[in-house]
């Protein structure tokens, strides 16, 4: 059983996202993605000052047999990357909500966040995927 | 059984030499008057420093740690592991193929062209098409030679809209791969519940944009697309062309050809089919065959004749170009050729018949044992699935870890992606009724272990000079090269 | 009729058809629709005995003029060099060259260990951090790379030096446009790239400067002021390199090449009529999971014991399908392990001294050749084993000639460069004796 955390908002590709104030986000891969990707062994992350856009991919997660894109949840810029997943990606599989995030984004339009999934819609949502 | 092997670096002792050159013949010039200091090198490569017998005793051991079809059965589904002859390997280390230089002048390569052209010739009676190239080194170099050239055609028709390919979702990796660098977008059409495609679905996204439809047939589950008529003219219909992936030509040589089919463009593989080595991952050669509307667009240069003389073509206008330089995998040729001339007509129609008999006899003999998803007949491979298993706790990698353990290559597994826990079997022709007969009792065998004591099947290999290896820190903190420490 | 490789008896096949349940093997071909299925013979030759295929086959070799049999200047991108006797051994052991490629690793160990060291070699020789496993040939490792730097720096365009072997540029504008990458050739100036035109051409949209090192007319290009521009613009410096001339000219790592690409067949491959031969593929740790084809990795397994895996696989295309940004998958892996065996049999010692034999050879030849009456160099500049000269009279007219001699001339330049008439490019490699360059000197004189 995958760990869905209460306070985050999700998306439909398996990410998280945490409002941190200041019209900013931090975001990463769920419990249950990490879970199906298996062992990761290595994320290409996107630059600070990289552009996002809603709905497009910014980087991608690996493991041994797969690979796996990271669709941005939000539009904005990024302002933070989590550097240390480039030794060590395996943080996503040991605390993906945690040390495992990925990067801070600076909303361009936080109403973007009302269309995310709430953790029980995530939770419906994987359900229905299995 | 375990046991490391050192590195050749490691074996390196200064001083040691395993060379020979010849004394320098002309007056000796020192260095710095021959070049200026700062383009020289200052440290010269660490190469190892060893004896002669220390360097074959090295790869000796290192063979020893190797499973090839001579050492034991190799029934890799889609990768045709049948018996690379030996004599093919004499030929085609004659010194007149060998020792010749792709920019001699043409009247000193005539024998290398004579057997390029009478290989086209023979490539093209086999799958029906009007003209063959040899140029592309390997099945996907040809996937992509022959995507180039329908991205080609279409444009010469002015027809710019013609930006998808279509494959089945039983298809190789390499069809999308090939399809993207091309420059194509990839359609995915799912198979029915026969394992073949489904019209309906296919109707629904070819259309205006279509470029192609790539087919393997008979397909990834060793069975014939026996809707091909309707495919290729809902294909045609539709403005697009038909691709064949010749990955699994060996169930149809004499039988089916790819041309009578509807098929506009054909690759084979030289290394799966016509029995040359697979050389541990290549070289390969995969030869190209279209229909004549393709023919302009072929690679140049092409092998050509003109009264008795060979000679290669190089004006051709509309071709997309080169796709590898010189002419082709010309050793890999030789060999392919030098099979077809033994197997002749009959032989090549034998080799189909008794492939397609021996994975059939291996699928009936194990679908008691092991799920099989589709029932009905097979062509020269098929496959088996391990969810019984799955279900005691054993995985399909357990079951391919223990065949390691009798001597055996397992079968190709996991793939194609629409099976789970797939196993594809592939036994070729040159495998006897006694080899099949040992590896389908083995298969039994693991299918009573992993009832009885799995722990033997997932702890598997037991007898293999290395277990199981760590993939995840290999991908994670590669070390892909050794460094003095 | 009985074939040898095929061992079915009808005995067996009747067994086999009875367990199916099929009366005969046509039964089993009863789902192939009649309108395609092939009726009759397939119009090819009768097969032939073991015995009548070897007459055949030396009878078509002996109709091709062997190099052993004459001496030849030819280079241009392939050259004839010694191979120790132990490459064929070791490559003929079927172990290796019988097996596939290794997708299980715990029975593939040779071929595995081989692989990474044939990529510990090519890093050492390139100067490079990184080496993938092979390549189908220097071309296509080139026109890879290409695609490579474009990935990774998100430009479109590559700026290539006509200096680089035309065959080489000829395929990777067959790749560019494949991905929808503009090429543009970069002039050149007394036989080296026009360092001018290169900064005049360079832009924002420039993912790569690819030149050829020595280059296709045999001189050492000016890398520095090239690598200057290339990385002041952030675009990649591909470098395709003659491996032979790597143990004593400045490793390209030196220079800070982030791509080298070349062919290694000098180093233990025969001319084969121009394949197989092998392509490598360098470059530095940054971008090695960038780099396309297969890697070998080092690792350990369940008890601790060092092992090989293929590895990095997440880059490839049966993983990536539609997303890979290369659909290679078969290489050369038996060539590369040949041309491993080479540089092993060559060592630390023996590859500096090859290396400087060609170097020498080269230049005893220009000697000679340039101090015949009519002969003059085509360009001034250093050079290691190859370099060009101009002649009063075409070279195919003066090569037909040479032949009668047995002796095969060097490249006619004007094939692929119509303003160099006349112009002849000569390779001389360790192999050519000063008895057979003194030869050809007077031959050609003799010619003019």
């Amino acid at each position: 059983m995958s760990e869905i955390k209460q306070e985050l908002k999700y998306s439909k590709e398996h990410e998280w996202v945490e409002v941190i104030g200041d019209n900013k986000v931090r975001v990463g891969i769920t419990d249950y993605a990490q879970n199906a990707l298996g062992d990761i062994v290595f994320v290409e992350l996107p630059e600070v000052d990289d552009e996002v856009t809603i709905n497009d991919t910014f980087g991608s997660v690996e493991s041994v047999k797969a690979v796996s894109d990271i669709y941005s949840p939000v539009s904005g810029t990024v302002v933070e990357v989590n550097t240390s997943l480039e030794d060590s990606p395996e943080l996503i599989n040991e605390d993906p909500y945690g040390n495992g995030w990925i990067v801070v984004i600076e909303l361009n339009d936080s109403s973007e966040l009302d269309e995310l999934l709430s953790s029980e819609e995530y939770e419906t949502f994987i359900k229905e995927e299995e | 059984m375990r046991k490391e092997k050192a590195l050749i670096f490691e074996l390196s002792k200064p001083g040691r030499i395993s060379y020979s050159l010849p004394e320098l013949d002309v007056p000796e010039v020192a260095l710095d008057e021959l070049l200026p200091k700062e383009l020289l090198r200052e440290e010269p490569p660490e190469f190892p420093e060893v004896s002669e017998l220390d360097l074959m005793r090295h790869y000796t051991e290192l063979s020893n740690r190797n499973h090839g079809v001579d050492s034991g059965f190799y029934p890799l589904g889609s990768c045709t592991m049948k018996y690379n002859p030996k004599i093919n390997e004499d030929v085609a280390r004659y010194s007149g193929f060998t020792s010749i230089h792709p920019y001699q002048s043409e009247e000193t390569v005539q024998g290398a062209l004579e057997l390029m052209y009478d290989m086209q010739e023979y490539l093209q009676e086999i799958t029906g098409m009007d003209k063959v190239t040899l140029q592309p080194a390997a099945g996907a170099h040809g996937e992509w030679t022959g995507l180039m050239m329908i991205r080609a055609y279409h444009e010469s028709r002015g027809d710019f809209g013609r930006t998808k390919v279509i494959v089945p979702d039983s298809a190789h990796g390499t069809n999308p791969a090939s399809a993207t660098v091309a420059g194509f977008e990839t359609i995915t059409v799912k198979s029915n519940a026969d394992g073949n495609v489904d019209i309906e679905e296919l109707k629904k996204v070819v259309g205006e944009d279509t470029a192609t439809l790539m087919l393997t047939n008979p397909n990834t589950l060793g069975l014939f697309e026996k809707d091909i008529i309707e495919i290729a003219k809902i294909v045609h219909d539709a403005g697009g062309l038909l691709y064949y992936d010749g990955a699994n030509a060996n169930a149809i040589l004499g039988i089916a050809r790819p041309g009578d089919m509807g098929f506009d463009v054909v690759h084979l593989n030289l290394h799966k089919t016509f029995s040359t080595p697979h050389g541990g991952g290549g070289p390969g050669s995969g030869p190209v065959g279209v229909k004549k509307i393709l023919e302009p667009f072929l690679p140049k240069p092409m092998v050509a004749k003109k009264d008795d003389k060979y000679y290669l073509d190089y004006d051709r206008p509309q071709s997309i170009g080169r796709v590898k330089p010189f002419y082709g995998n010309f050793g890999v040729i030789v060999r392919a050729y030098a099979y077809i001339r033994s197997m002749g007509p009959d032989g090549l129609r034998a080799v189909s018949e008794n492939a397609v008999l021996n994975a059939n006899y291996m699928m009936r003999k194990l679908q008691d044992y092991y799920h099989l998803p589709f029932r009905q007949h097979c062509k020269h491979e098929f496959v088996l699935s391990g969810i019984k298993q799955k279900k005691l706790g054993v995985r399909t990698l357990d079951i391919a870890k223990r065949l390691l353990d009798f001597g055996f290559h397992p079968p190709t597994i996991y793939f194609p992606l629409i099976v789970e826990e797939c196993l594809m079997i592939e036994p070729t022709e040159t495998e006897n009724k006694e080899t099949l007969d040992h590896f389908i009792n083995t298969l039994i065998q693991i299918a009573k272990e992993a009832e009885e004591e799995p722990e033997k099947v997932l702890k598997a290999p037991h007898s293999t000079v290395v277990g199981r290896l760590d993939e995840v820190t290999a991908a994670r903190k590669p070390i892909i090269r050794y460094k003095k420490s | 009729m009985r074939f040898r490789y095929i061992p079915n008896t009808v005995e067996d096949q009747k067994e086999m058809l009875t367990e199916i349940g099929v009366e005969s093997v046509e039964d089993l071909f009863a789902d192939i629709p009649s309108a395609v299925r092939f009726k009759g013979n397939l119009n090819l030759p009768k097969a032939m005995s073991e015995h009548e295929i070897t007459t055949y086959m030396s009878k078509l070799a002996a109709k091709n003029v062997s190099l052993n049999d004459c001496s030849s200047f030819l280079g241009a991108g392939v050259y004839q060099h010694f191979i120790p006797s132990v490459v064929n051994h070791v490559i003929s052991r079927s172990e290796f060259y019988t097996a596939y490629t290794p997708y299980q690793p715990e029975i593939s160990q040779g071929e595995l260990q081989g692989i990474f060291e044939f990529q510990s070699l090519i890093a050492e020789l390139t100067g490079m951090e990184a080496a993938n496993s092979s390549m189908y040939d220097g071309a296509t490792s080139l026109a890879e790379a290409a695609t490579m730097a474009a990935g990774s720096t998100r430009r479109n365009k590559i700026l290539v030096s006509l200096a680089v072997h035309p065959e080489a540029r000829a395929v990777l504008k067959t790749y560019a446009r494949g991905q929808n990458l503009e090429v543009v050739e970069v002039n050149i100036k007394d036989g080296k790239t026009d360092l001018e035109e290169l900064k005049e051409t360079i832009d924002a949209q420039t993912a790569a400067v690819i030149i050829q090192y020595p280059n296709f007319f045999g001189l050492i290009e000016d890398v520095l002021p090239i690598e200057e521009v290339t990385h002041q613009n952030k675009s990649l410096f591909i470098v395709s390199a003659n491996p032979m001339a790597l143990p004593i000219l400045k490793a390209p790592g030196e220079f800070r090449a982030d791509i080298v690409v070349g062919d290694n067949q000098p180093m233990g491959i025969p001319t084969s009529f121009g394949g197989p031969h092998v392509g490598f593929f360098a470059t530095s740790s940054k971008l090695i999971r960038k780099m396309p084809g297969r890697i070998v990795g080092q690792t350990t397994d369940d008890q601790g014991n060092r092992g090989f895996v293929l590895t990095l696989q997440a880059r490839e295309q049966h993983i990536r399908r539609e997303k890979a940004t290369s659909n290679i998958c078969s290489n050369q892996a038996l060539v590369a392990l040949a041309s491993a065996v080479y540089m092993n049999a060559m060592g630390k010692q023996g590859i500096q001294e090859v290396a400087k034999q060609n170097l020498q050879k080269a230049h005893y030849a220009y000697q000679v050749l340039t101090r015949i009456k009519g002969v003059e160099p085509l360009f001034e500049g250093n050079f290691f084993n190859e370099f060009a000269i101009k002649l009063p009279k075409p070279v195919s007219k003066i090569n037909e000639e040479l032949l009668k001699h047995n002796i095969i001339g060097g490249y006619d330049l004007s094939k692929d460069y119509p303003t160099l008439k006349n112009a002849m490019l000569i390779a001389v490699t360790e192999i050519k004796s000063k008895e057979e360059i003194d030869e050809f000197a007077a031959r050609l004189e003799g010619l003019l």
